[in-house]
């Protein structure tokens, strides 16, 4: 029994080792690409965020760059703004990049986050079934289209995780928020943002989404985007690094050198272009500084 | 299907990520099944071959714990390894060392509990020949285990099967983070979440390809044994 454990053991063993091992080498070209990329002391920084700039294809685009350029390896862990805060506040974060400006202060406040730092915006948009049942195509702003959609019941899949989405949702129901227990037209999802979104195409339901995260899934989606850029739904991202002073064995140097390079013009171009080819439209919008 | 053929496209297109998901898949999966069984084992064989006080109730105290739902496992080994957790300083969040510890919470118990009611039922013969013979305790666990290593096979293999279809607690104390932590199933609930569906169920084909061929070398190589 002994024997044959071993040698079955050893097989798998030998397997994933192969697996693995040959490509540790090669999988992250970012860190072994050139000699004269600086090693930092310490090379890992911990980034948590949110689904959106993650999930929507930004980061992984951004953040090769970065690595290459400063020799830097950043680990993000995506979650939604509630989980990705909490996380920091556990200690087990560097720096932070939310979409949840209430949120955010009371992290600052709380002595968490050092500043926030509002760096680009996009806008939130209502999607819905192609004919548009509740007609909320042309609303002045998301408060008036999420009225029409109260009034006719129709469906709405709300993210219910309290994510940075799911909180500007509640803020633009106000004092109108549907009570998920009474109303049945109100579906309290509690997932991402891309799994909330299958399942409005699904339901033939509304949703209020970030941009980015719809135009990567459009294809596969039988959605619409029926109202954007009104006022009440502007979406601001900021970047904050957690407080060294509040948590100890932080990697402050690195956050500090990612927030920078990330305020920089180099990335700052990227940013602006990141979606012209594929959408025909930047997904994310710089704010000035 | 399309899925279908995404999966042989996937596997055969050498994709760098996939491999390391992969890797990194078998490498925890290697580890939390073989440290599980390792404890589980002995300690499950030893319950079965001896009678004490409080047997039965350390019995469903195991059942229970088989039933541990993994989210629970996970949040568990995240408060004790979370920053200033009990064991923060090591910083073994998100890696694959912290996954493995989460999943051996999982699948000791399964383990114990499955070698346990395979001793208590198949080896009896043997446990009253060999304390006949008046063997230690020690020997009679060794010669339980090897005696029914074919039948123990299965426990071993429903560990493996256990660790590499589990997605709750690795979730939770790996963060899914790409090259270091992505293991298979946090790729598909991850595809999954991007709406990407049929992507996530190729993921889902190469996961069970890789399973099945675990289990027949494993397979394999007990009846070599047993034949020769």
């Amino acid at each position: 029994m002994k024997k044959t454990l071993a040698v079955l053991l050893a097989l798998v063993m030998l397997v994933s080792f192969a697996a693995c091992g040959g490509k540790t080498a090669d999988a992250p070209a970012q860190t072994s690409a050139a000699a004269d990329v600086p090693t930092p002391e310490n090379p890992v920084i911990r980034l948590s965020t949110t689904t959106s700039v993650n999930d929507s294809g930004l980061l992984p685009y951004l953040l090769p760059v970065f690595e290459q350029e400063t020799g830097y390896k950043v680990e993000v862990q995506s979650a939604g703004t509630g989980a990705a805060i909490q996380k920091a506040e556990d200690g087990n974060a560097d720096l932070i990049l939310v979409h949840a400006k209430a949120s955010e202060e009371e992290f600052i406040e709380k002595g968490f986050g050092v500043e926030r730092i509002p760096f680009m915006y996009n806008y939130f948009v209502v999607v819905g079934p192609k004919d548009d049942p509740a007609g909320i195509k042309g609303s002045v702003d998301a408060a008036t289209a999420f009225g029409k959609i109260r009034d006719t019941q129709n469906t709405f899949v709300s993210r219910g995780d309290e994510s940075g989405t799911h909180k500007a949702e509640l803020k633009i129901w106000g004092d109108n928020a549907p009570d998920a227990a009474a109303d049945a037209w109100y579906v309290s999802a509690g997932q991402g943002m891309g799994t909330c979104l299958s399942m409005a195409s699904e339901q033939q339901a509304y949703c209020l989404t970030d941009k980015a995260t719809f135009l990567s899934m459009q294809a596969q989606l039988d959605l619409d985007i029926l109202l954007e850029e009104g006022e009440d739904m502007k979406n601001t991202y900021s970047l904050i690094a957690v407080n060294p002073e509040k948590i100890d064995g932080l990697n402050t140097e690195g956050a500090d050198a990612l927030i920078d390079w990330m305020l920089g013009d180099e990335a700052s171009a990227l940013i602006a272009g990141y979606g012209v080819k594929e959408y025909g439209a930047a997904l994310f919008c710089l704010l000035d500084k | 299907m399309d899925s279908i053929k995404q999966a042989f496209d996937l596997l055969f297109s050498l994709d760098k990520e996939l491999f390391r998901i992969l890797g990194v898949t078998l490498r925890m999966s290697f580890f939390s099944t073989s440290i599980s069984c390792f404890l589980g084992l002995p300690l499950g064989a030893l319950i079965g071959t001896r009678q004490f006080r409080g047997k039965s109730f350390l019995k469903k105290l195991i059942h229970t714990w088989m039933g541990l739902p993994p989210v629970v496992a996970g949040l568990l080994v995240y408060m004790l390894f979370t920053h200033y957790g009990p064991f923060g300083r090591l910083n073994l969040l998100f890696t694959v060392t912290a996954m493995v510890i989460a999943q051996c919470v999982l699948i000791t118990p399964l383990v114990t509990g499955l070698t346990a009611s395979f001793v208590e039922t198949a080896s009896r013969p043997i446990i009253e020949t060999a304390r006949g013979l008046g063997l230690s305790d020690a020997r009679i666990v060794l010669l339980c285990l090897s005696e029914g290593r074919a039948s123990l096979l299965s426990v071993v293999l429903n560990a493996f099967g256990r660790s590499i279809a589990e997605v709750g607690a690795v979730s939770i104390v790996g963060g899914n983070i790409q090259w270091k932590t992505r293991v298979m199933t946090t790729a598909i609930m991850l595809e999954t979440n991007k709406g990407k569906f049929s992507f996530a169920l190729a993921l889902g084909i190469v996961l069970l390809i890789l399973a099945f061929i675990v289990n027949a070398a494993a397979s394999w190589m007990v009846k070599e044994r047993s034949d020769g």
